[in-house]
């Protein structure tokens, strides 16, 4: 450990520097920024979940909150998934902004009746006279060595369900806006976090309190040959790949979709109208997936100028393996640039 | 071991027990005594005194009691009225409340105006002592709506169908409460309660177990009223619990009592006892009220094939309106006239649920579209925009008298 080589004569500037409003953190930073951020701007948000407070959440999300707004804002529920999504839906009923955490993606089952049939629901029900402000915040996907129920891509399950919106950052940046975006959105939002990027760092604006909302993907890759379609964790795959690709002269689009519900099919429509091949790539398994919905989407809108069957490289029909083996499903860049050449053979 | 062969526990309902040692309360299958029942109002309307309970209710004047009965004779009205409406066809289905009119009446009015229910699918007469027009509740039954009123201007929340859901958003609620600091102000307009209400069969439930750990930890203002009616459709209490269904509340630590769900004077005062704990800061309370569903589970239902005939008579001898009744005669606070408007009154009652019904339009088949987000949703619109332009295309056809 280094020592202070000089002490009190340092020399300070007269004047602070103005606040940077850009800094490099992690994505799990960028999140645990985007919820401080949310409950210094709006009394009515809470946070709610296991282990959240004193522990700061077995990822350290929410890390240094409790502490600075206090336990009955940053509450240690019991534990229970039901219990922490249908006292929510209450504290929404009051006026409140819950904002649930739910320890592991394979945890969120208990929950899953208060989410589909109640939270989901509500407004509908009561003709728009009643909405349930309540995001839940999901630690998602695989690749990080965990046991069984720790690793899973249980987005489609909550996107087949009218009235949830279903998003997931892939970057620090957009972890930090859309985490905010989330919670004032009037519509419950299911927020899945990729845990195995929690530690991927980037700039990050922290002077921003919106960005590109929770209804749009992005391009964040330009290219000419191939449209790579991912969202979450596997962005970052397609990303490898669409480097690597370009190494062999291959040129790779990669949209990273943000959102699965709504389900931004423009975006996706009018790569593939300049690329007319698509490859869509997501951890969860390829079975009835977003991929699934993409290719049938996409199939429809874009007839006429696919040269190849949209294609998906996802999980298999299996349920998450041992973690010894989940490299060999989790889309991989290999994987990824098999499903590309087999596109550009058509 | 055949499942014949399985041990069983004896009926831990109360009602009939097997054994009691002479001198002392009967026990339960778990051991436990029998717990009390708390009553001021005997089945055969006499009047008896309880040395905690019947303070609560000396404020009632003769005026007040009447106002009960009525209460409770316009809810059976509005019952007959709207099973007899799914008899012929205008509700696709009706869940009567009949039996439990002193259990819903009793406790709905004691609560205050700024408290706040959750009602499970059966609450009509809590429903009417938070002043909606019960025919909104018929338009869920009529199918021309998931819910059918305004929660907030009542203070009563939609019906919850699946079973013990919303005994987690009434904690909730209440813990929302809380945080509003309208708990122990000492301001009987501010503080606020909450009363979820469900049945026999949701104690069995996940969810109506964790709302017990919430409320619990939190100490959060809500009462769990559990109205015992001894069925969750065929299914006896007993197939529920081998203790009493008041015992579970005190296993989370939260005051627990059980009261005549007949007896709409007990009700009352234990329901007001539970409420002021609540907003005064005392936390939760379970109260289950021991009642009866004289009628069938939902008009779907046959309730002869699973309970007899003399069961059902021997509860019809506890009739919640006819113990009230009696015991007004018995002051001498009956008179004609009363009795007269009342019978009036549900007449009335009985014609605006008909013709209101029976004037029930369904929707116009775009709205199924509405309010499946409170934000614009791209999904929602391009389906809503293909299926106005496929019914378009009807109106567009020529007629040639041939079947759509």
């Amino acid at each position: 450990m280094s020592t202070p080589t000089s002490t009190g004569t340092t020399t300070r500037p007269t004047t602070a520097p103005a606040a940077r409003s850009t800094e490099r953190v992690t994505l799990g930073k960028a999140l645990n920024l985007g919820l401080r951020r949310a409950l210094e701007g709006d009394p009515t948000v809470l946070l709610m979940g296991e282990d959240i407070g004193r522990l700061g959440g077995v990822f350290r999300v929410t890390d240094g909150l409790q502490k600075d707004f206090g336990p009955d804002r940053v509450v240690d529920t019991p534990l229970a998934e039901s219990g922490i999504v249908g006292t929510a839906i209450g504290l929404a009923l009051r006026g409140y902004r819950p904002v649930c955490e739910i320890q592991f993606d394979g945890f969120v089952f208990p929950a899953f009746d208060q989410i589909t049939t109640m939270l989901a629901k509500m407004h509908y029900r009561s003709r728009g006279r009643l909405s349930l402000p309540v995001v839940i915040r999901i630690p998602y996907g695989g690749g990080i060595g965990a046991v069984e129920h720790h690793s899973e891509s249980p987005e489609v399950l909550f996107a087949h369900t009218a009235g949830l919106r279903v998003v997931t950052p892939a970057t620090p940046g957009d972890a930090y806006t859309m985490m905010q975006e989330a919670i004032a959105s009037p519509d419950p939002v299911i927020f899945l976090e990729p845990k195995a990027r929690y530690w991927d760092k980037a700039e990050v604006d922290l002077g921003r309190t919106t960005g590109d909302g929770l209804d749009r993907a992005r391009v964040v890759r330009r290219g000419t040959d191939v449209t790579l379609v991912a969202h979450g964790p596997a962005v970052t795959t397609a990303l490898r790949a669409a480097e690597a690709a370009a190494q062999d002269g291959t040129s790779i689009e990669v949209v990273d979709l943000r959102t699965i519900s709504p389900l931004d099919t423009a975006t996706v429509a009018d790569s593939v109208r300049r690329t007319g091949r698509c490859v869509v790539v997501h951890e969860a398994p390829t079975l009835y997936g977003t991929g699934s919905e993409v290719a049938a989407r996409i199939g429809e809108a874009c007839f006429y100028h696919l040269e190849a069957p949209v294609l998906r490289v996802g999980g298999f029909h299996t349920p998450y393996p041992v973690s010894r083996l989940e490299h060999d499903y989790l889309p991989s860049v290999e994987r990824v640039l098999e499903a590309v050449d087999r596109s550009l053979a058509h | 071991m055949t499942p014949t062969d399985l041990p069983r526990p004896r009926p831990g309902n109360g009602s009939t027990p097997e054994r009691t040692p002479a001198g002392t309360a009967p026990l339960t299958p778990s051991g436990s005594p029998e717990p009390e029942l708390v009553q001021l109002l005997t089945p055969a309307g006499e009047r008896v005194e309880h040395p905690t309970y019947s303070a609560r209710v000396a404020h009632l004047d003769a005026d007040a009691l009447r106002g009960l009965y009525r209460d409770m004779v316009l809810v059976r009205r509005f019952d007959t009225e709207a099973t007899a409406l799914q008899r012929q066809g205008e509700l696709g289905l009706y869940a009567p409340l009949l039996g439990q009119e002193a259990a819903q009446v009793g406790s709905g009015r004691a609560l205050a105006p700024q408290d706040y229910v959750f009602p499970s699918y059966r609450e009509h007469g809590v429903a009417h002592t938070r002043g909606l027009d019960l025919t909104d509740i018929l338009k869920q039954f009529r199918g021309i709506d998931h819910g059918g009123w305004d929660p907030r201007a009542h203070h009563f929340h939609l019906y919850t169908l699946v079973i013990g859901s919303h005994t987690l958003h009434a904690t909730g609620y209440a813990m929302g409460v809380q945080r509003d600091g309208l708990v122990g102000t000492g301001d009987p307009t501010r503080d606020t309660a909450v009363v979820a209400y469900f049945g026999d069969g949701a104690t069995s439930q996940g969810d109506t177990n964790e709302a017990l750990v919430f409320a619990a930890v939190n100490n959060a203002p809500v009462v769990l009223f559990c109205q015992n009616n001894q069925w969750a459709i065929s299914e006896p209490t007993d197939r529920q619990t081998r203790v009493p269904l008041v015992e579970r509340g005190r296993g989370f630590g939260v005051p627990s009592v059980r009261v005549d769900g007949n007896d709409v004077l007990a009700v009352h005062a234990v329901t007001l006892e539970a409420l002021e704990r609540a907003r005064s800061g005392g936390g939760p309370t379970f109260v289950e009220a021991y009642t009866y569903r004289m009628g069938a589970h939902t008009t779907s239902d046959d309730p002869t094939r699973y309970r007899s005939a003399a069961e059902e008579e021997e509860w019809r001898a506890k009739d919640p309106i006819d113990r009230l009744r009696t015991h007004l005669a018995a002051l001498g606070e009956l008179p004609e006239a009363f009795l007269e408007s009342v019978a009036a009154e549900a007449d009335a009652l009985g014609k605006h649920v008909r013709a209101t019904v029976r004037a029930m339009q369904a929707p116009q088949k775009p709205t199924m579209f509405d309010h499946v987000y409170a934000t614009p949703n791209a999904v929602v619109d391009d389906e809503r925009a293909w299926f106005t332009e496929y019914e378009a295309a009807f109106e567009d056809a020529p007629a040639t008298g041939g079947a759509r």
